[in-house]
């Protein structure tokens, strides 16, 4: 189990060592939010990495990552927690047959932890020997906004009220990062409990270092030719424009066509790969990419 | 004003942030007193080096949306433009090197952040307006921009207003969420009830409880037409969509001659009057040219992922009639077809009688379209109601317009 990083600088070595390239700002705002205890709100376009951060900050520090997907009508029952109704049934049955039925014993008996079924946002308040849990709440747009409202005990105070048992509260707060593709706008009373960060395409220094880190057995020369390109992309007028995620993929898919360096039917033939919508790879197929190709060439022919 | 949790030797840093805070507030950031003291916390947790972690911690804090990232960036350069400022409190919360003798007076500080805070009450970016006063009712892609004063509506017009909404039934409206609410009769067994239900009674006999799957209103978000040619409908529209926001709620509402202006959160005011001036303000192509196309693309580029979900209906109210027909008017009506539950035109030009789908605008619009509202006056927000309201009839069916002619 590693500590917490004391500063920015420990911050961002704790990411590079886990594979994670960040920025300066983010690891800015994810010392922060370790520091002082908030939840970290991440929200961008999908596929800059916001899941991945959680994932690399369970991993770097040794904690259990607890995953919450959520989904349109994602309720308590499957976010927090549940009776064991089979359980308890068979619980009177067996108190009858054996003829001793107390009643107050008996519920006491049923509605304790040994009945409770445990779900995510529950299981993050429990104490773990490695230390506190993170906690991800993936892509918060997708549920409605009464879970929204739910969340607010448990981001506030890290407690979790059930009625047949108390106010269940952990001992060391989990390390909590929500993530949101901004479909809809959450709710400001929710933000105002977290630390926002706004998670941006990274410039091409930056995304060359992912793919090294991440995709290590590109060749020099098609990593600089993927990024420039896939750089030159998100400039044009998309309706998507491909994420990170999108250049790893491309990197792998290129490395596995056994491509030493781009050129246009390749580019067209993979297209694919890196958009995702019919109109968008519509628009840059053809003499398009040709085009730009030939000026990340001789853009990098001058850097040399 | 020292804080009691401020760092040593950081009244002035505390006093400076609160300055900063406000300064925010002036230029639109929602930055309540809690943030100040959060950003107190984060500072003093941060240990701040450099310039650029002391604008990222400060951020972290008072930045609660992608939009307030460019102002909060000009208010902390205009704000702590001095660079003395900054480097001066970084050496103060310093533990190794103890900020040294204090060289002003506390007064000269004081003098600083006045100056400092005086640039920001001026600067707060406003876009420029050029007024020009062209009441042009003829369909042109030119860029009018002109402010707009409506006459107010009497109390009992807002009454009834009111309760025509509430009436107002909006086809497919209903959608079925995946919770569920108690009910007797309903078709599912809700386990958790019953079992509490049945322990009541020592759990001899199960009495079982009913559940059904909870309703709600669909998501409604609205675009309208507010160019010279659809001018007189403006008042009916904007009151129409307050208290549809007022009633529901999930409405989104945008309007678009020349450009697309989301002015949702301006309707959300409590007062109609109040909310129509500040909407009114907002916008700036009042009774400007007709670009549809252009004001569909953007929607559908900026907002359509953003509002759109969770089984929208979309409102297009528009007479199209869009000067140039291109390509692109097809392509962005389909897209936004294809994004939303269900597109419902309502088109003013109906009101003449022997309307016909004429016009390259409409013609290219109307296959893409669930729906398309006939309405004979749109003189009333009865009317509108009316039109709104129900199944679709027959004259309703796009296609039947797109064959009489």
């Amino acid at each position: 189990m590693a500590d917490r990083p004391g500063s920015i600088d420990e911050t961002l070595s704790l990411l590079q060592g886990a594979g994670y390239v960040a920025d300066r700002p983010l690891a800015t705002v994810l010392f922060l939010a370790l520091k002082l205890g908030r939840p970290l709100f991440l929200e961008g376009e999908a596929g800059v990495g916001k899941t991945e951060i959680a994932k690399v900050l369970a991993a770097a520090l040794g904690r259990r990552l607890i995953r919450l997907q959520c989904y349109e009508g994602l309720d308590v029952a499957s976010a927090v927690y549940e009776w064991n109704y089979a359980g308890q049934m068979m619980a009177i049955r067996l108190a009858e047959a054996s003829g001793a039925v107390d009643r107050d014993a008996l519920e006491s008996d049923l509605f304790s932890e040994r009945y409770l079924v445990k779900r995510p946002l529950l299981q993050a308040l429990e104490s773990d020997i490695a230390g506190a849990p993170v906690l991800l709440i993936d892509e918060l747009d997708r549920t409605d906004e009464a879970f929204e409202a739910f969340l607010l005990e448990v981001l506030s105070d890290f407690q979790i009220t059930i009625p047949e048992l108390g106010t269940i509260k952990a001992e060391h707060p989990p390390i909590v990062v929500i993530t949101s593709n901004r479909t809809r706008e959450i709710h400001d009373a929710l933000k105002r409990r977290c630390l926002y960060h706004w998670v941006d395409y990274p410039d091409a220094e930056r995304e060359i270092a992912i793919l090294r880190s991440r995709v290590p057995n590109v060749p020099e020369r098609l990593s600089q030719e993927i990024v420039a390109f896939v750089q030159a992309i998100r400039k044009e007028d998309l309706f998507k424009a491909p994420g990170v995620a999108e250049t790893l993929d491309w990197a792998s898919a290129l490395v596995e066509l056994d491509a030493v360096a781009l050129d246009p039917a390749l580019v067209s033939d993979t297209l694919g790969v890196l958009l995702k919508y019919q109109d968008d790879i519509q628009k840059m197929q053809g003499s398009r990419a040709k085009e730009m190709l030939d000026r990340i060439r001789e853009s990098l022919r001058t850097a040399e | 004003m020292s804080n009691p949790s401020a760092p040593r030797g950081g009244g002035r840093l505390a006093d400076n942030i609160a300055y900063f805070a406000r300064a925010l507030r002036q230029a639109g950031l929602p930055v309540g007193p809690g943030a100040v003291l959060d950003a107190l916390a984060a500072v003093e947790a941060a240990r701040i080096g450099t310039r650029e972690d002391f604008y990222w911690t400060l951020h972290a804090v008072f930045v609660k949306r992608h939009e307030h990232s460019i102002l909060f960036d000009q208010a902390f350069r205009i704000f702590w433009r001095r660079r003395a400022l900054i480097e001066k409190l970084i050496a103060q919360m310093s533990p190794i090197a103890p900020g040294g003798p204090e060289e002003k007076k506390p007064q000269a500080g004081a003098l600083r952040v006045a100056e400092a805070l005086a640039t920001p009450r001026q600067e707060p970016p406003k876009p420029v307006e050029t007024t020009e006063f062209s009441a042009r009712l003829t369909v042109s892609d030119r860029e009018v921009l002109k402010a707009k004063d409506f006459a107010q509506m009497s109390a009992a017009e807002i009454a009834r207003a009111k309760r025509l909404i509430a009436e107002m039934a909006l086809p497919h409206d209903e959608v079925t969420t995946r919770r569920f609410l108690p009910d007797p009769r309903g078709r599912r067994i809700d386990p958790r009830r019953t079992f509490r239900r049945s322990l009541r009674g020592g759990g001899a006999a199960i009495d079982l409880a009913y559940r059904s799957a909870a309703v709600r209103h669909a998501p409604v978000v609205a675009l309208v037409d507010i160019s010279g040619s659809m001018a007189e409908y403006s008042r009916l529209f904007l009151h129409f969509l307050h208290a549809i926001a007022e009633k529901r709620r999930r409405v989104h509402s945008f309007v678009f001659a020349t450009r697309l202006t989301n002015i949702s959160r301006e309707l959300a005011s409590r007062d109609p009057d109040e909310a129509l001036a500040r909407a009114s303000k907002r916008v700036q192509d009042w009774e400007g040219g007709t670009r549809i196309a252009h004001a569909l693309h953007d929607f559908n580029r900026h907002w359509s992922r953003r509002v759109l979900g969770q089984g929208a209906i979309v409102l297009l109210f528009t007479d199209g009639l869009e000067r140039e027909v291109t390509r692109e008017l097809t392509f962005e009506m389909d897209r936004l077809k294809r994004s939303c539950r269900r597109l419902i035109w309502l088109n003013p030009l109906l009101r003449f009688d022997a309307f016909e789908a004429r016009a390259a605008g409409i013609r290219a619009m109307l296959p893409h379209v669930d729906e398309f509202r006939p309405i004979h006056s749109l003189a009333s927000m009865e009317q509108l109601c009316r039109a709104l309201s129900g199944e679709p009839s027959r004259l309703s069916a796009p296609r039947q317009w797109l064959g009489a002619s």
